[in-house]
């Protein structure tokens, strides 16, 4: 118990030093996991951790980042991208192995050796790749989206490889027990081994019948259950059954033979267009980003640096001459599929590593006897110190590439998203209408409701909407508060209404916030926290019931409308006069410039409806008022002969 | 039988002597259609489909209001900005309204004699009426020569008021039974109470 607990303070606490340094000097998050990592690697020896078993364990963040790449990612989304998954990935792969093994062969390796390993390294790191793209926000550009593509591909080529590597084994490297070893410790277990001894048209019959599990229980499943579990009203509850859904997908793709990780992507690609896709996404996001940052900080960790020095040139002469290659054919490869010039290096650059993968096939291959272990740590060496210097190759083309390109050719202006959305929190009788009416105008909307029987209703009409809390940062953050134009407050309870509007006018200040008050008291309050656009949810409905109850009356209805404008100005005024008095942590009667301005506005409107006075007071009255006969006297004079006279002042 | 439309428009009906009695007289006449666009559009959100098809629906248009500013009060400008669309009253295919009537009832606050290039007014009503008759001539309408009362705002006779209200009546049946002399309607500029030109044999 002691040990886990100084385990993951070592881990954390060099995570949280290490992160925001990292940050500071501009290298990303990923470089500073990586440095603690190394940092910390005599620690983890000294506490005899078992740092390849945790970077096992640590693999499942990026089992959880697939799954949320693929919520961002609807069916016709992917759909379109299939050219280039199979093109772009396809040639990727294939290239990347023929040149790797031919470089290995002219070192002199046997051709299977070099296949083998030809394969390990054309697999690029989807954890770094995507983290990185992500923090910088690149994940939308022509080259993001290429890179995406191309680790997508990757990610399914594994399947094929594990089961074709094998075949590769050499005769002279096989040891019964050191498989039969390798294979027990590894994570194989008795269901998936007697799912192995299974005839192949029942196993390929079980793997198809678990992707469709997959899709048709994300489909018609998810729905049921999500709302089942929503009447709990019970936040730890939807955390659990999001990790427990994934942790299903993962297990079951496991045992089918599949890799977990694009199993769980299938399943948020299937759960894009669910209501609930913002609640998994807020409740994922810090496993996924903790499980990375041990993944990267083990990564770190492993790096053997008595081999590496032991045979320091080799080592980093097999890495420069991978990273060299593998730019080469992905910037070949953007040159055919004509991505951006801009995007070109970002994109080669970028996937130019070798990855997570890389450590599981080399370990697979290893227990196959497809590599000799030797030739096998000299490689894990060479993926680590890839993935190591993958940021740096991203600073480098953010800062070295980039600004000559720049210089050069004008960059194309950034598509302005002028319907940037906006947020809708609460979607009930009051946020429905704004919604209505906003999207009558075209506008795109992100609706957050925490009553799952109104989103069912609303999704039944096709609206896009979003089960979850909206008061919670990290909602908001899913519904993408950076970006959106304006937030509309319209949930049931006043104190959380307030914390919201104090939360995004302190946080996100350049949101424009309208909000719905359910009272006098409760506009003060919202004022106070930051909001300026507050509108009483029954106040306009009052007013005009009055303007209908002044026509029963036999008032026009063109005097009853102006009497109503009056209310209404002269109500607004009085709130606009005392909302910047309130002060919410005085109580009313003790607050002495409320009470004051309150008793001085009081007066104001009795002396109103004094008589005689009521007339030059009263907006109503006053209109169209005709002119008197003197006032038509004088008019006249002044007409007929600049005749002006004294008395005009009056 | 041409089919009569009354477009009645005073915002400030609680003050007015002689617009509002009008009104109600066109109100009761059977036959004809009678709208008080205050009150039909007090947040003066204008239908145009609804207008345009009740414009299609008549022949004579009658515009009943007070003149404000030597001008109509806003409701009606906001009207004839909305209703008289290009492709409707005007312009490619704007025939809709060609040879309908238009005829403009209004009260003026100043007596007759200000309207003159001599009188303190400066210039003859039909002057200032110079944007309604081009809007009609766009429109391919045919301006009928108005039907008004001076001094509204001056020191009247309430006999004079009431001669102008009955006269309206006469006018607008007149109109509605096709007892209305158009020749001689359009010799004069306008039409007072005292003079309405009826078809012969006709008695006022």
């Amino acid at each position: 118990m002691t040990d886990l607990l100084v385990l993951s303070f070592v881990l954390l606490i060099s995570g949280v030093i290490a992160v925001p340094l990292a940050s500071r000097l501009g290298l990303g998050s990923v470089l500073g996991f990586l440095l603690a990592g190394v940092v910390i690697a005599p620690v983890l020896q000294a506490l005899h951790v078992d740092v390849l078993s945790l970077q096992h364990f640590a693999e499942f963040g990026v089992v959880m980042m697939l799954f949320l790449v693929g919520l961002e990612l609807e069916p016709q989304i992917l759909w379109k991208m299939k050219l280039r998954l199979l093109g772009l990935g396809g040639l990727q792969v294939g290239l990347t192995t023929a040149v790797v093994m031919a470089a290995a062969m002219a070192l002199g390796h046997p051709w299977s050796i070099s296949l083998a390993v030809g394969l390990t390294l054309a697999l690029s790191s989807t954890a770094i790749v995507l983290q990185t793209l992500n923090e910088k926000g690149l994940m939308k550009s022509d080259g993001g989206q290429s890179s995406f593509s191309v680790l997508l591909f990757q990610d399914i080529a594994v399947i094929p490889m594990l089961a074709l590597l094998p075949l590769l084994a050499l005769p002279e490297l096989v040891d019964p027990f050191q498989n039969l070893a390798e294979e027990t410790g590894h994570e194989t277990d008795t269901a998936k081994r007697w799912f192995e001894t299974l005839p192949g048209w029942l196993r390929a019959t079980i793997t198809a019948g678990a992707i469709a599990a997959v899709i048709g229980a994300g489909n018609f499943l998810t729905r049921p259950f999500f709302h089942f579990v929503s009447q709990a009203r019970m936040r730890e509850l939807f955390v659990a059954t999001a990790l427990m859904m994934i942790i299903g997908i993962a297990l079951l793709m496991t045992f089918v033979g599949l890799s977990p990780a694009l199993g769980t992507f299938l399943a948020g690609v299937v759960l894009a267009n669910s209501e609930y896709r913002h609640e998994l996404e807020s409740n994922l996001a810090p496993f996924k980003g903790l499980l990375l940052g041990l993944f990267f900080i083990t990564v770190g960790a492993g790096i053997n640096f008595e081999l590496l020095f032991g045979s320091f040139f080799s080592i980093l002469g097999m890495t420069f001459g991978l990273i060299v290659i593998k730019v080469g054919i992905l910037y070949a490869l953007a040159l055919i599929f004509k991505i951006d010039t801009l995007d070109r290096w970002l994109f080669s650059l970028g996937l130019a590593q070798a990855g997570e993968f890389g450590f599981v096939l080399l370990s697979f291959t290893v227990a196959n006897a497809v590599i000799p272990k030797d030739l096998a740590d000299q490689l894990l060496l060479v993926v680590a110190l890839s993935m190591l210097l993958t940021p740096l190759l991203f600073i480098a083309n953010e800062r070295f590439i980039l600004p000559r390109f720049q210089k050069g050719e004008r960059r194309e202006p950034d598509e302005i998203d002028s319907s940037g959305p906006i947020i809708i929190a609460g979607h009930g009788r009051f946020g429905g209408i704004v919604n209505r009416i906003l999207r009558r105008a075209g506008h795109e909307t992100v609706v957050l409701d925490n009553s799952s029987r109104h989103l069912e209703m609303l999704r039944t009409f096709g609206f896009k909407a979003f089960f979850g809390d909206p008061t919670r940062p990290e909602l908001l953050h899913a519904a993408g508060i950076e970006t959106a134009k304006a937030l509309i407050i319209a949930i049931d309870d006043r104190r959380q209404a307030v914390e919201l509007v104090h939360y995004v006018h302190q946080n996100h200040p350049h949101i424009h916030m309208v909000a719905r008050a359910l009272d006098r008291t409760h506009v003060y309050e919202l004022y106070a926290a930051g909001c300026r656009d507050i509108v009483r949810e029954t106040f306009d409905s009052g007013v005009r019931a009055g303007r209908y109850a002044l026509e029963a009356m036999g008032m026009h209805p063109y005097t009853a409308q102006k009497m109503a404008e009056d209310f209404v100005i002269a109500d607004r005024h009085n709130i606009a006069e005392m909302a910047p008095l309130y002060d919410p942590d005085i109580p009313f009667h003790l607050n002495k410039p409320y009470v004051e301005k309150a008793r001085e506005l009081r007066k104001e409107e009795d002396d109103s409806f004094i008589e005689g006075k009521a007339i030059y007071l009263n907006r109503v009255d006053r209109s169209w008022a005709p002119p008197s006969e003197a006032d038509m006297r004088k008019t006249r004079e002044q007409l007929s002969g600049g005749n002006t006279t004294t008395d005009s002042d009056q | 039988m041409p089919r009569l439309l009354v477009n009645y428009a005073h915002p400030g009906q609680r003050h007015s002597r002689v617009n509002k009695a009008m009104a109600k007289e066109a109100a009761a006449i059977e036959g004809i259609t009678f709208i008080d666009l205050y009150a039909y559009y007090p947040r003066l959100m204008v239908d145009i489909d609804q207008e345009q098809q009740r414009l299609m629906e008549h022949d004579i248009i009658v515009f009943q209001f007070p003149l404000f500013w030597y001008s109509t009060p806003a409701m009606v400008k906001e009207w004839l900005d909305l209703v008289l669309e290009p492709g409707f009253a005007y312009g490619e295919g704007g025939d809709k309204l060609a040879g309908k009537s238009l005829l403009l009832a209004l009260t003026a606050g100043s007596p007759q004699e200000a309207y003159s290039g001599s009188g303190y007014q400066g210039a003859e009503l039909t002057d200032f009426l110079l944007p309604l008759r081009k809007t009609a001539e766009v429109c391919q309408m045919n301006f009928l020569s108005p039907y008004v009362l001076f001094d509204s705002l001056g020191t009247y006779q309430q006999s004079d008021a009431n001669a102008h209200i009955k006269g309206y009546r006469i006018l607008l049946n007149a109109l509605h039974d096709e007892l209305y002399d158009f020749e001689e309607a359009a010799k004069r500029d306008l039409i007072l109470c005292d003079d309405i030109p009826l078809v012969r044999g006709v008695n006022a």
